[in-house]
């Protein structure tokens, strides 16, 4: 049968050539394409979301795209990575940086006909913030004021015998509906980057057909507002979404349907689209890129794209053998970046020379000084910084492919400064991750950092600032502190944007981490997707793809 | 016969209670805090943990955990995923599929097996019986993922026989070379016993017996022969369908099925004691109860084995 199906195929191309070859009338022909475009369908790769599709609670990648395509926000973010435009919100006004007046576009539509009103945006980021509902987005609405109110936090840590206490009130006093189509939010404190963080999907409005029934109910089945509805989700199988007619924002689907296919193995899916069976497939497997040979198999549909994510070795600074700045800079010196991306990556990385990833708007390219590979420096700053005697432990989780180049660097370590380094993989993220949260590490650890959005403020508060969410090695500088409160609360992006470039100085003089490659992704489509582009940070823009 | 039934149903009991204890323990066990990994490098909030923590009175001792869970269990609840699927669902969606591929490579494996068995054991060191000999050291010898990986890629990537992966629907057709590469190594297996076994029985009285009263060859070897020659294969067999459902976790991967292999994995990661138990008890009950009918099955082949 299958036979069959590739013969006909391969005949209707044949034929489609055959019409374009002998020039029937070319209105015929437009027409004709377009009308295939319009019904077409394509397969794509993904994985089982790990929990119902909730955008507040969703935080893995594979749950996370299937929300970016069925959700518009009030901003989006552009696929060159630039500064996000207005989607849903007709407007966003503010004179303070504190005080935000949205209006949003009237009459579009969720996807079960209701309309998406003010409330829905208020209700779903309450919803969020109340802390008993256990959201795992919910710091993202800590800027705005009274979370502290719906959000306690547990005295004695999630470990201990207390529990956090019931909080008082279920909504947050900044957020006021105003009318149908108006809202206001008013912050704790002006953060001029908040307009920024609202195309982030713990931002999407939910329809009211959302507070009527169990959270994991409507995860099963979800309902959302973007180009694409859910028509269905087995398992573990596949997710069948389809373009939602009635959707009236900028971003329309050109292609009817989406299966998303969901694989256990990357190399099963990359067989899929090597035979045409797959259209397309968002990161081939390793194993294919060694010595290109994706490049080879898959010719001008291999497509070769920086994802805003680095790769980072942290440094435990609450451990006493870690406290000397001199250090780690001695260490992050002796590490020769150019070589880990060219050697273990195949230049499909980049290597790191900045603290933000320079895709980011408002990093600066180049800033990170340490970053620099120098043996003499970094041997002159172990002298100075007193040696380090002892085992320098590199740990990372061995449950991805994190082995080759963990060890490069400790290798490079032993050879340029003399240090017994050696790189330790812990069998599951689980365990891994469950040491850093717990300030137990007691050597250099693998880290990542992926933006949630397009600032460069996203790349500091939660790294290296006191109480940041991912400050795991606890590193507290109160100048860097001062400055990125004052950069935080800035009245505009530009002004936000230089005084963050200040704080970055410090850093780079404390090196808290060690930046090593820029993220970069290998991704290929079929023959049959003529056009189609990726999103900023790197998933399948289904509503550009053409057939 | 009876009695022997009744008490060998009896014995499933301590060994099921046993299994799934010890399971549940081990996977207690297994280091690390469920929900540290679940956010990813953000780590999750800490009332995201206090909440799912309680949820699963993961707070509580195994003895508490374990208890209440067989409590559940007895009732027909299986429990429900870290991720809020109930586990009985799972169970009924992946164990048909690896059941199915199960069969397939049991079907497969007997019949290719046991007639290359059968006709290299009756024509012993022949030319046959030579090519046999190295293609089943061939299968033995090629670890199940490498052949998994090379039928993929020549039949799926570079011919287009097939497709590379099995579709949700599971449909027959497409479980043949999935069937073939889980079945590979025991099909090897299956056609050396089949083939001494023949070889063996050959040279027994009854049949040099039965070949004297004039019987036709065919009724000598299908009924005379083969029957005496199946125990040692019929004990392979039965054995191996449990051992080909729980093995079959590398084939699923390779072919993109959904089957039991990918979630116990998935579980053991993720710490879900429930989901693990709930599959693995049912694979115990497969393989005690496919034992048991392999016990059975010799009283029917050999009428000298009488049960009391």
């Amino acid at each position: 049968m299958r036979v069959s199906k590739r013969a006909s195929g391969a005949l209707a191309v044949g034929a489609a050539f055959a019409l374009i070859a002998s020039g029937c009338s070319s209105g015929d022909n437009d027409g004709g394409d377009a009308g295939a475009s319009a019904d077409g369908a394509i397969v794509i790769d993904g994985t089982q979301p790990e929990n119902p599709l909730v955008p507040a609670n969703t935080t893995e990648t594979g749950g996370g795209k299937i929300i970016d395509w069925m959700w518009t926000g009030l901003v989006e973010y552009p696929n060159n990575g630039g500064a996000p435009q207005n989607a849903l919100a007709e407007s966003i006004e503010t004179s303070d940086s504190k005080v935000f007046k949205i209006k949003i576009k009237q009459n579009t539509k969720f996807h079960d006909g209701s309309t998406v009103k003010a409330e829905n945006f208020v209700k779903a980021w309450n919803w969020a913030a109340y802390g008993p509902n256990g959201a795992q987005n919910a710091s993202f609405f800590a800027d705005i004021q009274g979370f502290a109110d719906t959000y306690t936090e547990d005295p004695d840590g999630p470990d201990g015998p207390k529990k956090a206490p019931e909080p008082k009130v279920k909504e947050m006093s900044g957020l006021k509906v105003v009318d149908d189509w108006n809202f206001e939010v008013t912050l704790s404190a002006p953060t001029a980057v908040f307009p920024t963080k609202l195309g982030y999907s713990a931002f999407m409005p939910l329809p009211d057909a959302f507070f009527s029934q169990k959270p994991e109910e409507f995860g099963k089945k979800p309902i959302g507002n973007g180009p694409v509805k859910l028509v269905s989700w087995q398992d573990d199988v596949e997710i069948k979404l389809t373009r939602f007619d009635d959707y009236n924002l900028r971003d329309k689907m050109k292609i009817k349907d989406v299966t998303v296919k969901i694989y256990q193995d990357d190399t099963a899916a990359y067989s899929d689209l090597v035979s045409g069976n797959l259209d397309f497939q968002q990161q081939v497997p390793v194993s294919s890129l060694a010595g290109d040979k994706w490049k080879t198999d898959l010719g001008d549909r291999a497509i070769a794209s920086t994802t805003p994510s680095t790769g980072i070795i942290a440094f435990p600074i609450y451990d006493p053998k870690f406290k000397n700045p001199k250090l780690r800079a001695a260490i992050s010196h002796a590490i020769d970046r150019q070589q880990i991306t060219d050697k273990i990556f195949f230049g499909n990385r980049k290597p790191a020379d900045s603290w933000a990833n320079p895709l980011t708007p408002g990093a600066e390219p180049g800033n990170c000084t340490a970053c620099k590979f120098d043996v003499n420096l970094a041997k002159q700053l172990l002298q100075e910084a007193g040696g380090f005697t002892g085992k320098l432990t590199l740990s990372y989780n061995a449950d991805a492919s994190h082995k080759e180049w963990m060890e490069a660097v400790a290798q490079q370590i032993k050879t340029n400064l003399g240090i017994d380094a050696v790189a330790v993989g812990v069998p599951t993220f689980a365990v891994f991750r469950a040491n850093i949260n717990n300030h137990k590490m007691t050597g250099a650890y693998r880290a990542g950092w992926q933006q949630d959005y397009p600032d460069v403020e996203n790349w500091i508060n939660p790294l290296y600032v006191k109480g940041g969410s991912s400050n795991d090695g606890l590193y507290s500088n109160p100048q860097v502190d001062a400055l990125a409160k004052e950069a935080s609360s800035a009245p505009s992006l530009d002004e936000s944007h230089k005084k963050f470039a200040e704080a970055v100085k410090l850093i780079d003089q404390d090196v808290p981490s060690m930046p090593i490659y820029f993220g970069g992704q290998q991704s290929g489509h079929s023959e049959k997707i003529k056009k189609m582009e990726l999103t900023n940070v790197g998933e399948l823009d289904i509503t550009s793809v053409e057939l | 016969m009876g009695r022997y039934l009744l008490r060998r149903l009896l014995q499933l009991v301590p060994v099921f209670i046993g299994t799934t204890f010890l399971i549940y323990w081990l996977v207690w066990k297994v280091p690390g805090d469920p929900f540290a990994g679940k956010c990813g490098d953000r780590g999750c909030p800490d009332n995201f943990r206090a909440m799912m923590t309680e949820k699963y009175h993961l707070d509580q001792s195994i003895w508490v955990q374990y208890a209440s869970y067989m409590k559940n269990l007895f009732q027909g609840d299986f429990g429900i995923t870290y991720s809020g699927r109930e586990i009985s669902d799972i169970i009924m969606t992946s164990y048909p599929n690896t059941l199915k591929l199960a069969v397939v490579a049991l079907t497969i494996e007997a019949v290719i097996g046991l007639g290359a068995g059968v006709l290299t054991g009756l024509r012993r060191n022949g030319f046959l019986d030579n090519l046999v000999l190295i293609s089943t050291l061939f299968l033995i010898a090629l670890p199940v993922f490498v052949i998994g990986f090379l039928l993929q890629w020549l039949l799926g990537v570079k011919w287009g026989i097939i497709h590379p992966t099995v579709s949700g629907e599971m449909r027959m057709s497409e479980l043949i070379v999935p069937g073939f590469v889980l079945g590979s190594a025991s099909m090897a297996y299956i056609a050396r016993v089949a083939r001494t076994s023949i070889a063996e029985n050959r040279r027994a009285d009854y049949v040099r017996t039965a070949i004297a009263k004039g019987l036709p060859m065919r009724r000598v070897v299908g009924v005379h022969l083969l029957r005496n020659s199946l125990i040692p294969v019929v004990t392979l067999l039965g054995t191996d369908l449990g051992a080909l459902m729980g093995g079959a976790i590398i084939t699923e991967g390779i072919f993109g099925i959904n089957g039991i292999g990918r979630q116990v994995l998935r579980s053991i990661v993720t710490k879900e004691s429930a989901t693990v138990v709930g599959i693995v008890v049912v694979l115990v009950l497969v393989y005690l109860v496919m034992n048991l009918l392999v016990d059975l099955l010799y009283a029917a082949l050999d009428p000298r084995i009488r049960y009391e």
